[in-house]
């Protein structure tokens, strides 16, 4: 009967010596291979770093216009756009500007990436079930996994800094361009696909000027929750060594600072407003063509 | 080479994973209903042969599920057939490669569809410039016969809307304006009208015969409904289950139909419009009539003859009397066959 009362689990010491296994390998792993992938992710570095330069280098009062101004083109709001200004304008008065533009750098880098690699995932996910059934389940895990257990792999590679910082947020904020792009792509109406390929598109053809325009809306709701979640993991990434607004909520956390916790999480807070308003407005306004006066 | 614009033959479709093999055991006379229950597979086309005569309205129709659509697809191969041959000027559609295929699509046919398959995104004008975009017409060139054919169909002004702000109507007057614009000389109609309301849809029929009068293409029409089969078609096949039931003139269709079937199909078509004078006409005697051109529907040489005095019709061809009809002639023509007693006619409604 002690097969019912005690799960037959694996011998402790041999479960002992597996972990210690997968764990000497990787180190091993990370000893050899570290420095390379390190070169390999350089570019990137060279690339976040010298952005977050410009921003800081840049008076404050161009950055506020081009804060502004791109309200403005992305949602054709004044209101929005003012209300952008005079929020970069408190920000800036509360003395959270630097680390304002470390995060709006990295926010903008990540989700510059994720876009770059996450809509030719989805296309390629849309025109092949299999490998939808292949990348869906490796985005459930990017989104469920604890962040903590893939940030912890990431760090023994690449040290603490801006780049390990910077993947984390991309695992977490990429799963939703990806599957919005495959979604919007598959649901293009396909009495309009026939009708291109009746009128002899090419695969180009049918993709730039058909299937991505029709798709746009679903993959810009993707791009804006792309850079609601990278906002969402700032606080996480400032853990390991990412400058930004996370910082001081995190400091705030040790020490029970109320104030700087506060004025930082709605300094973000802020951001992610900006962010997902003007973006949804723009998003709206590239649907235009939906507004029929006149339903069939 | 033949007579024929483009010539079906011997086309079989079948829909599964195991296709040729069926050919065989539908070929040997396997119906439908038992292919599907004791193989799975759905039959589509059954040993199809038609031939299309240039520039000229060929309807092919039947009631849904009769493979209609499925053969106009084969015509430009966005379906693939079982076995069969498609020649279109001469050439086999089914031995073509994707390029070839393709540059076909482009010049030699284009396509309007039941439910417009117009671009929500693109503008009418982008809308009737796809197949010239395609082409890789530059973009002044295009937007002039883009908008010469709007202009023909009647959307001048209606350039800057998109679909979604036009009548089913005006939509379907764009995916034909689209059509003709690639100026390719077959056009494959779908069930074409089959979404507008009664109004709109003898409008576009009206539309097309006039442009058809003028352009000469080579015009292939689905449809369900035959009082619009016989008002635009040259010819007219009918299928049933995959099948050619019978291929005619309009007037062989509704005198002679090939079975019940299709006698079924057209004892309530209006006959005086669709008979003319000359399947009437017949040799009597010297006696002077109403002098009448032979193309004539009944209805208006009736309507004529009661305004007219006279109780005889001379039908005239060319300038030269070929024969007469009389009212008795007429009244019996257009006076509802009778019924035949095979009964069940309800079970392929």
């Amino acid at each position: 009967m002690s097969f019912f009362d005690k799960f037959p689990a694996m011998e402790r010491t041999d479960l002992r010596d597996l972990k210690k296994g997968i764990d000497s390998s990787f180190k091993e792993f990370s000893r050899s291979w570290g420095e390379g992938i390190e070169a390999f992710f350089d570019p990137l570095f060279y690339f976040l770093v010298n952005f977050e330069k410009l921003l800081l280098a840049t008076p404050w009062p161009i950055i506020i216009a081009i804060v502004a101004a791109l309200s403005y083109l992305g949602s054709r709001s004044w209101k929005l756009s003012a209300g952008a200004a005079v929020s970069f304008l408190v920000i800036g008065y509360l003395g959270m500007w630097n680390n304002t533009m470390s995060t709006v750098a990295l926010i903008s880098v990540a989700t510059f990436i994720c876009i770059a690699l996450g809509i030719p995932i989805g296309i390629a996910m849309s025109k092949s079930d299999r490998l939808q059934a292949i990348i869906t389940p490796i985005l459930d895990i990017m989104q469920t996994i604890p962040i903590f257990v893939y940030l912890l792999p990431v760090v023994m590679l690449l040290g603490i800094g801006k780049v390990p910082g910077l993947i984390a947020v991309c695992v977490y904020a990429m799963p939703p361009i990806v599957r919005l792009t495959n979604l919007g792509l598959r649901l293009v109406d396909k009495e309009i696909l026939e009708a291109a390929d009746a009128f002899g598109s090419n695969y180009r053809q049918r993709l730039f000027r058909v299937q991505l325009p029709l798709a746009l809306p679903n993959i810009f709701a993707g791009v804006n929750q792309t850079i609601m979640m990278a906002l969402a993991m700032v606080v996480i990434a400032s853990m390991i060594g990412v400058k930004g607004l996370g910082v001081p909520v995190l400091q705030s956390i040790q020490n029970q600072y109320l104030a700087l916790g506060l004025m930082n999480g709605l300094a973000i807070v802020a951001l992610a407003i900006i962010f997902d308003r003007v973006s949804q407005q723009y998003g709206k306004r590239l649907q235009r063509h939906r507004e029929g006066g006149n339903d069939v | 080479m033949s007579d024929y614009k483009i010539e079906i033959k011997n086309l079989y479709k079948i829909f599964g994973p195991d296709d040729k093999n069926m050919v065989e055991l539908v070929a040997n006379g396997l119906g439908k209903q038992e292919l599907l229950d004791q193989h799975q597979h759905v039959l589509g086309l059954r040993d199809v042969n038609i031939g299309i005569s240039a520039s000229s309205i060929n309807v092919i129709m039947g009631l849904s599920g009769s493979g209609k659509s499925t053969l106009i697809r084969h015509i430009n191969r966005l379906i693939e057939p079982t076995v069969g041959e498609i020649i279109v000027n001469g050439e086999n559609v089914l031995a073509m490669d994707q390029d070839k295929i393709r540059d076909f699509r482009r010049f030699g046919a284009s396509m309007v569809f039941q439910n417009f398959g117009l671009m929500p995104h693109r503008t009418v004008l982008e809308n009737a410039m796809y197949g010239l975009n395609i082409q890789g017409v530059v973009s002044s060139e295009g937007e002039k016969r883009a908008q010469h054919w709007l202009d023909r169909v009647g959307l001048s002004g209606f350039e800057d809307r998109f679909p979604a702000q036009l009548s089913g109507g005006m939509q379907q007057r764009v995916g034909l304006a689209r059509a003709l614009a690639t100026d390719a000389d077959i056009l494959l109609m779908d069930e074409a009208f089959s979404a507008l309301d009664p109004l709109i849809r003898a409008d576009m029929q009206a539309i097309l015969l006039d442009l058809q009068d003028e352009l000469h293409k080579t015009i292939v029409f689905i449809t369900h409904d035959l009082d619009e089969a016989l008002r635009i078609g040259d010819d007219i096949a009918i299928l049933r289950d995959g099948e050619l039931i019978q291929k005619g003139t309009p007037q062989k269709i509704v005198l002679k139909p090939a079975n019940d079937y299709v006698a079924d199909f057209t004892k309530d078509v209006n006959r005086a419009r669709v008979l003319t004078l000359d399947t009437l006409s017949h040799e009597v005697g010297s006696k002077k009539g109403l002098p009448l051109e032979s193309n004539l529907p009944i209805e208006d040489a009736m309507q004529k003859m009661v305004e007219s005095k006279f109780d005889l019709i001379t039908v005239m061809k060319d300038n030269k009397s070929i024969g007469q009809v009389s009212l008795d002639d007429m009244v019996a023509a257009i006076s509802r066959p009778k019924p035949t007693d095979s009964g069940s006619t309800t079970n392929y409604r």
